[in-house]
């Protein structure tokens, strides 16, 4: 098969969900199919994760639990939302599903539990001694002035340290969580893990830059027509 | 377990080999493609990466969206099975003054930590070889680079490795694919270093750029080889090696087999291996006419170690008392940055092969310097996939108006705060340096009297420190990053803080993963286990073909050398065999 006739089929195939076969089947040249390679039973069927035994029972454990109360949990959604809005390029945390994407990663990195919880707590207790509410039950109005006096580590007042802290991790968290969502890489614009020909910086890039590629570069370099 | 016995193998094998990373597989491969027998015993269980690789998953398909877990500790999709700790396997510290923890990964698979390794493929250079004899530390080779020369060129066309022919001394011209372009960071890093004395060459990487033989396909540049490689396209002990000699038909592979000691008989000669099957949790032996141990450095001090018997109260091949001792591993620094000019960069795909296009090899004279040996350094940045971490700190970085182009109060949240991270993705810039620390007797591993693993497996007890040869290499280290970070314009955003009071930052010994240096070949059997063909002096059918054979490991990644120097030994051992010699 051709090269780049190869590169399209994988290209093809990881439109879907890539199975394993597909991709060597397409980068085998043609007589090269061996009768004890494994057939393609489902081309549109997930890959599975690769997991040892260890870590699928890890995985079960973690995921039989339940680390947030409901009212931490609406409290998570309502700061993630107010970290990562809606804008025009893409959704919010919650369209991202990002809280349940901390309630997974809390149960996974323990050591996150504690400041986390904390720090929720924490920013309760503020509201009610201010707003007389916990965070999630305040005004909008209070919301903000509340994270107005946590989000900003350098002018914030020193009473205010842990609340930092903990939105630092929220800011974090949410983050994370957010721009590796399927929603938040297309924000991004991250467009490579597919099958593709790497032939160097795009000329307008180079250009840009004020950068070219050496004699010496161009000659010896892997290069794609 | 009242039942408990041990089973005895019938089968008597040409070669028993312990392990099945670089060393063992290609001990495996050129036994079992010699027409001998071979029993391959590997402590993980079965990984072929054609079915069993994670690559090109994306960041969500991941629950933990690619964080690490003490399973795989280079993240969730990473290509090797444990690290830094194995569940039921304890390693202890001596704690004795002035020591530093070693960090001991381990990986428990067929092919071992080739699943997942950088694969930078570097040749030891003649100088590397005969340290002592240019700088008065540590000891020589008993072999030159000539002795091993015809194996790396036997390997770079075998494996493939791509790379230039630069004609550098000590950096060795080899049979190389062509390398990829460098991405737009590469460039930058290569103007601004080469500008200040610093040569930036192309990278050396086990990755076929083309394709070889029918067998392995052609890199597609998705950058992900530290998941391994689903064609095949890098080389992996186990889809390159492993897999290929299984079909001579000349080898039986036991998969979950805890290597527990070499066995030997009362004229002093290896006869095989106790083993313990992970799946059954009986007790094996398996017997060979020759054993290979490929455990990695440790591993297989530690079998050895643990091998005692009246004739050998040492343990075995350890007459000399230097078994385990001499451990090392590359020295490591770090620090990296943003590139003020990426931000707002244009999308494109960038992936390109995995790890770094282009690398810089040692390039000064340490007659010149305060500290006697050279380290490579090894670039990061770019377009990288997001997952777990991605952009973790931010709020100490986009108030900063030499990176952002404008000041403002760092933090915040919202519409700004999510630009922030749009303008920030693929601006960072990264280097690493990899070095060659002084091969000492002082640092060692010897089995702890008081421990043993789940098995029953007494365990490894390390003795590790840096020198001030190695603390004044990470200085230089971080003077040199600062100064081609500066010359490129990028803004040091992390390991620009590092100094005396915490040695530069250098990593704890271990932590770079190159272990090396505990069976050490040399003429002189009171000095040295193994002779300069990783023979026992003391028994002459017993071979280690891992890291441990090492006298030095020079500024370079091993792997390379640990498969010219298998290869060596085990050509050596065939025709030995066939001169029945053993």
């Amino acid at each position: 098969m051709d090269r780049r006739k190869s590169i399209k089929t994988i290209i093809v195939g990881t439109v879907g969900t890539l199975s394993a076969g597909a991709l060597v089947e397409a980068c085998n040249t043609g007589e090269e199919k061996k009768n004890d390679a494994p057939k393609v039973a489902d081309a549109t069927a997930p890959a599975e994760t690769n997991r040892m035994k260890e870590e699928e029972e890890h995985y079960k454990e973690v995921v039989s639990k339940t680390f947030f109360t409901p009212g931490e949990m609406a409290t998570i959604t309502v700061l993630g939302d107010i970290i990562i809005p809606k804008d025009e390029h893409s959704g919010s945390a919650s369209d991202a599903k990002v809280p349940d994407f901390i309630e997974f990663i809390v149960k996974d990195i323990p050591s996150h539990q504690i400041p986390m919880r904390g720090g929720l707590r924490w920013l309760d207790v503020q509201c009610l001694n201010r707003y007389g509410k916990a965070f999630k039950d305040c005004s909008r109005q209070q919301q903000i002035e509340m994270v107005d006096a946590i989000a900003y580590p350098k002018k914030a007042k020193p009473e205010m340290a842990q609340g930092v802290a903990f939105f630092n991790l929220m800011r974090n968290l949410v983050s994370t969580g957010f721009f590796t969502s399927q929603m938040g890489v297309k924000d991004l614009g991250y467009i490579g893990n597919a099958p593709n020909q790497w032939n160097g910086v795009p000329d307008d890039v180079l250009k840009q830059y004020g950068l070219a590629y050496t004699e010496k570069e161009l000659k010896e370099c892997v290069s794609f027509s | 377990m009242g039942d408990l016995q041990i089973k005895k193998q019938p089968k008597n094998y040409d070669a028993v080999i312990v392990g099945s990373g670089a060393g063992g597989g290609m001990a495996a491969y050129v036994l079992a493609n010699a027409g001998l027998k071979v029993c391959l015993l590997e402590a993980g269980p079965m990984f072929d990466p054609k079915k069993d690789s994670n690559q090109l998953k994306n960041p969500w398909e991941s629950p933990r969206r690619g964080a690490h877990t003490k399973f795989r500790p280079f993240g969730d999709f990473d290509g090797c099975y444990w690290g830094w700790e194995v569940d039921g396997e304890p390693y202890t510290q001596t704690g004795n003054p002035g020591t530093t923890k070693w960090e001991w990964w381990r990986a428990r698979m067929l092919g071992g930590r080739t699943n997942h390794w950088g694969r930078i493929s570097l040749r030891f250079g003649p100088k590397d070889f005969k340290r002592k004899s240019i700088d008065g530390l540590g000891d020589d080779w008993p072999i030159g680079y000539e002795d091993v020369k015809p194996y790396y060129d036997k390997i770079d066309q075998l494996l493939g490795v791509y790379g230039t022919n630069e004609g550098l001394y000590n950096d060795p011209d080899g049979f190389f694919l062509p390398p990829p372009k460098p991405r737009l960071h590469e460039l930058m890093i290569k103007k601004a270093a080469t500008g200040i004395g610093i040569p930036v060459i192309p990278s050396r990487m086990s990755i076929l750029t083309k394709q070889i033989n029918k067998d392995r396909g052609q890199c597609f540049y998705c950058s992900q080889c530290g998941r391994s490689c689903k064609v095949y396209a890098d080389f992996s002990s186990s889809s390159v090696l492993v897999i290929p000699a299984l079909k001579t038909g000349n080898i039986d592979l036991v998969t979950n087999a805890m290597a527990r000691e070499v066995l030997t008989n009362k004229e002093g000669l290896a006869t095989g291996i106790s083993y313990i099957n992970k799946e059954d949790g009986q007790e094996y032996q398996v017997n060979g006419r020759t054993v290979i141990l490929a455990a990695s450095a440790c591993e297989s001090s530690r079998l050895l170690l643990n091998s005692k018997s009246a004739r050998f109260p040492n343990g075995l091949a350890n007459g000399s008392g230097i078994v385990g001792k001499y451990l090392h591993d590359s020295t490591g620094a770090d620090m990296g940055g943003i590139i003020p000019h990426l931000l707002d960069r244009k999308r494109y795909n960038e992936d390109g092969t995995g790890g770094m296009h282009v690398y810089t090899p040692w390039w000064l004279d340490n007659k010149k310097l305060d500290f006697p040996r050279g380290y490579h350094i090894e670039y990061g940045g770019g377009f990288g996939m997001p997952l777990y971490g991605f952009e973790w700190g931010i709020e100490k970085i986009n108030g900063d108006g030499k990176i952002m182009g404008k000041a403002k109060e760092p933090g915040g949240y919202g519409a700004s705060l999510k630009d922030d991270y749009r303008r920030l993705f693929g601006a960072h810039v990264g280097m690493a340096g990899r070095g060659e620390a002084v091969a000492n007797i002082n640092n060692y591993c010897e089995i702890d009297p008081n421990v043993v693993d789940k098995y029953g497996i007494p365990v490894l007890r390390f003795n590790t420190s840096h020198s001030e040869y190695e603390i004044r290499q990470a200085k230089h280290m971080k003077e040199t990053f600062k100064e081609i970070l500066h010359a490129m314009g990028a803004v040091v955003t992390w390991g620009g803080d590092d100094n005396e009071k915490n040695n530069y930052g250098i990593h704890a010994p271990g932590n770079i993963i190159h272990e090396a240096g505990t069976v050490r070949m040399g003429n002189d059997a009171r000095t040295a286990p193994l002779n300069k063909w990783s023979q026992a002096h003391e028994v002459k059918n017993l071979f280690c073909v891992d890291g441990g054979p090492f006298v030095s490991q020079a500024d370079k990644n091993i792997t390379w050398t640990i498969l010219a120097l298998s290869m060596r030994t085990s050509e050596y051992l065939v025709d030995e065999m066939k001169k029945r010699n053993i």
